[in-house]
């Protein structure tokens, strides 16, 4: 079975030492995580990772189950089959001279994105989206040279469903 | 109440029914140790290394039942104490590590006697603490007891900085462990209990796979039950041997890199592999893309994580084993099976595995199957790591539940003396014998006080080849016979013994055996026998690695018999 990129919620106490938990286990299991990113959820004393790896769809259930087994999460969702909405923030520093200025400009009002700081020799551009987004962006401007880029990684919510990966959970449920 | 964290830690101890503590002391953890003669109910045995007193730990959990318990201090008594750890994970031992930790003022300064163990035990506990709050003490005492013997069983350890023994703090005994996150499934899903039971009733050639979850659920009547009725034949792990009496007639035994042969090959002939508390380990599979390759298989585990991890698997049910054959026994019918048990019997005549040729020589196979025949099955077996832990496992038949007590997930060589320590004081009333190798014996010898200062009657029986012999059968079979390292010099174990105070024969002549182990027998006190066993012997049958279940190595009959010989299934 062929590896593809899995989206993995993971609702996790807030506490010393569950990042750790959490990242050791994908090292251990061989995973390498593409990205995390870890915030508060809609709980007090409840975080939210959103995790992205490549895996095969039993190896991810295998991590999937590890990570449920760990005594400080919550609850571990893959739920990379989901209709959901998937944003990431990334900063980036393009080269510019008085020259190129205005096209970059031009670029970044077509994406929607923002300008958050001019230098003489550069300009630094906000933007938020999906990665599909992201990556035609930073393709643009590469044509101008990119100094400095910074993603905070992707966070992803299922559209109008309250617990992530409802569905899924039920038929693993049932199959066990 | 206002109690020193020392003393909360001691009466969480006596509530959670702990008597028996294996451990060494050192700086950080002496306040704990200051106020243990304050609870006299803890008896406390000093060990000469920590990895033992974690080993010692799990053999006085696993010959009991209960949690096992042990301490040491920072530094290198809790590194030394990994090893011990990693080996209750694998092999699914409830244990609680207590480690004593720098002064909380001096955590991350790289201080004296400072090492993060909750860090490098991150991967082998089942949950770890480290305690910066006295007041959380209790809390975390209950729950990590809770932990470790709730569900699939392990190791939790707990970080206790020296400053928190000491603290003053106020006690109130916890109530219900409160941990949301942490329910494992017990009860079978009723529906597949039920898809179960049918395939069990459709199948033509069943067989049972047991494994030490059928042993840590006390479900032995369980599995009986279900055999008997449905006429299933029953094959065994390595840690599942003794789960069903050997003996029986619809036993076959044990499977594996080292399991008999018609065991291998009723596994891999089965239509139905109904896998019981165990975890397809890859020396029970062998090469997992032919394992049981024409069966269905139910899997019946309280790990769901193990479910589908190494074997696809039709049929799964989460739950303890004991809790989920209850149903299940009263939905499987009663069959007759006559015609596949032939078959297996066939093939146990025809690969029989476990014959011991006739030497002049003193073989270990002899050995073991003369100490079986002289304790009339009922002693308590507990292994060192390598070839004579294969043996103890082929040429002692264990007819009683628990009774065979070895290091199978970490293959932990040194593990055999200090865990028959921990046996022999969760079963003083009974036979206990230490099979052993002269190269894993010295690894832990230095037990040998423990045992000695502790007065514990067990007879230790070492099959002295003078090589590391596991290592060396595979460099004979698939390194070209070239002996790198393995050839070990070893002490005289007889004045070894006799320098701790235990008495000690040697053995080195056949006729000698029999009367060594009859006075070991009835020796009153710990006894040690070296045998001088044939150097070069090999374990067989043998999977050889990359190889299928069925694809064993026999026992060479005669000097033209050229290996590789495998079977034709």
């Amino acid at each position: 079975m062929a590896a593809t990129k899995h989206t993995l919620v993971a609702l996790v106490e807030d506490r010393p030492g569950v990042l750790n938990r959490v990242a050791s286990l994908f090292r251990r299991r061989g995973f390498n995580i593409q990205s995390i990113t870890v915030g508060h959820s809609e709980t007090a004393g409840i975080s939210r990772m959103t995790i992205v790896a490549d895996g095969t769809n039993t190896s991810v259930e295998q991590v999937r189950k590890q990570l449920d087994k760990l005594v400080e999460t919550i609850k571990v969702s893959d739920i990379t089959a989901e209709d959901r909405v998937e944003r990431e923030l990334a900063l980036i520093k393009v080269k510019s001279t008085s020259a190129t200025r205005g096209e970059i400009i031009q670029i970044v009002d077509v994406f929607r994105a923002n300008i958050v700081d001019v230098a003489l020799d550069s300009l630094t551009v906000e933007v938020t989206g999906d990665e599909n987004k992201m990556n035609s962006l930073l393709n643009l401007l590469q044509a101008f040279g990119i100094k400095e880029v910074c993603r905070t990684g992707k966070i992803a919510m299922t559209r109008g469903i309250v617990n992530p990966g409802e569905s899924s959970r039920k038929q693993t449920a049932s199959e066990e | 109440m206002k109690m020193t964290g020392g003393q909360i830690i001691c009466d969480c101890l006596v509530k959670e029914g702990v008597d028996t503590i294996y451990g060494i002391l050192g700086g950080a953890i002496l306040p704990l140790y200051d106020t243990l003669p304050q609870f006299p109910q803890l008896h406390h045995i000093l060990v000469r290394h920590e990895q033992c007193a974690a080993h010692a730990a799990e053999g006085y959990a696993r010959a009991t039942g209960k949690v096992g318990v042990c301490f040491a201090t920072s530094g290198p008594g809790a590194t030394n104490l990994v090893t011990g750890i990693a080996n209750a994970y694998l092999d699914s031992t409830a244990m609680v590590a207590i480690t004593g930790q720098v002064a909380r003022r001096f955590i991350g300064k790289d201080a004296f006697q400072e090492i993060d163990i909750t860090g490098i035990t991150l991967p082998i506990t089942k949950h770890n603490y480290l305690v910066r709050d006295g007041a959380q003490l209790a809390k975390v005492m209950k729950e990590a007891f809770y932990i470790a013997r709730t569900g699939r069983p392990g190791p939790v350890l707990i970080d206790v900085p020296k400053d928190v023994f000491t603290e003053q703090v106020e006690y109130h005994s916890p109530g219900k462990v409160d941990l949301p996150n942490f329910k494992p499934t017990m009860k079978g899903h009723p529906a597949q209990i039920q898809k179960a039971a049918k395939m069990i009733n459709e199948a033509r050639k069943p067989v049972i796979i047991a494994g030490r979850g059928v042993i840590i659920s006390n479900a032995s009547p369980e599995l009986k039950e279900l055999a008997e009725k449905s006429q299933i034949p029953v094959v065994t792990t390595l840690l599942g041997i003794s789960s069903f009496p050997e003996s029986h007639v619809l036993s076959y035994r044990w499977i594996g890199m080292h399991g008999m042969g018609y065991a291998n090959m009723a596994v891999n002939n089965a239509d139905l592999v109904i896998a019981i508390g165990m975890r397809f380990d890859d020396r029970a599979t062998a090469e997992v893309s032919g394992f049981a390759s024409h069966a269905k298989i139910i899997h019946i585990d309280i790990d769901p994580a193990e479910i589908g991890k190494n074997v696809p698997v039709d049929v799964p049910i989460v739950g303890d084993v004991k809790a989920v054959l209850g149903p299940l026994n009263k939905l499987v019918e009663a069959a007759q099976r006559g015609e596949w048990l032939k078959q297996l019997d066939d093939w146990r005549r025809e690969h029989p595995s476990t014959d011991i040729r006739e030497t002049s020589s003193i073989l270990p196979q002899y050995v073991i199957n003369q100490i079986y025949h002289n304790t009339n099955g009922d002693a308590t077996i507990v292994t060192g790591v390598g070839q004579q832990q294969m043996w103890a496992a082929q040429h002692y038949t264990y007819n009683h539940p628990n009774t065979f007590i070895s290091s199978g997930g970490l293959g932990t060589m040194g593990f055999g003396l200090p865990a028959a320590v921990g046996v022999k004081m969760g079963r003083p009333e009974g036979t206990v014998w230490l099979i052993d190798g002269d190269g894993s014996f010295q690894m832990t010898l230095h037990e040998l006080a423990t045992i000695q200062q502790e007065k514990l009657n067990i007879k230790i029986a070492i099959m002295n080849n003078g090589f590391l012999g596991m290592v060396r059968q595979w460099q004979e079979l698939f390194h070209g016979k070239r002996y790198v390292a393995t050839p070990l010099w070893g002490p005289d174990f007889v004045k070894l013994a006799e320098a701790y105070g235990i008495a000690a024969v040697k053995v080195r002549r056949k006729d000698e055996v029999i009367p060594a182990i009859q006075q070991a027998m009835s020796y009153d006190g710990p006894f040690l026998i070296d045998f001088g066993v044939e150097p070069e012997e090999n374990v067989y049958p043998m999977v050889p690695p990359g190889a299928s279940l069925s694809q064993f190595l026999e026992m060479p009959r005669k000097e033209e018999a050229l290996w590789p010989q495998r079977s034709t299934l």
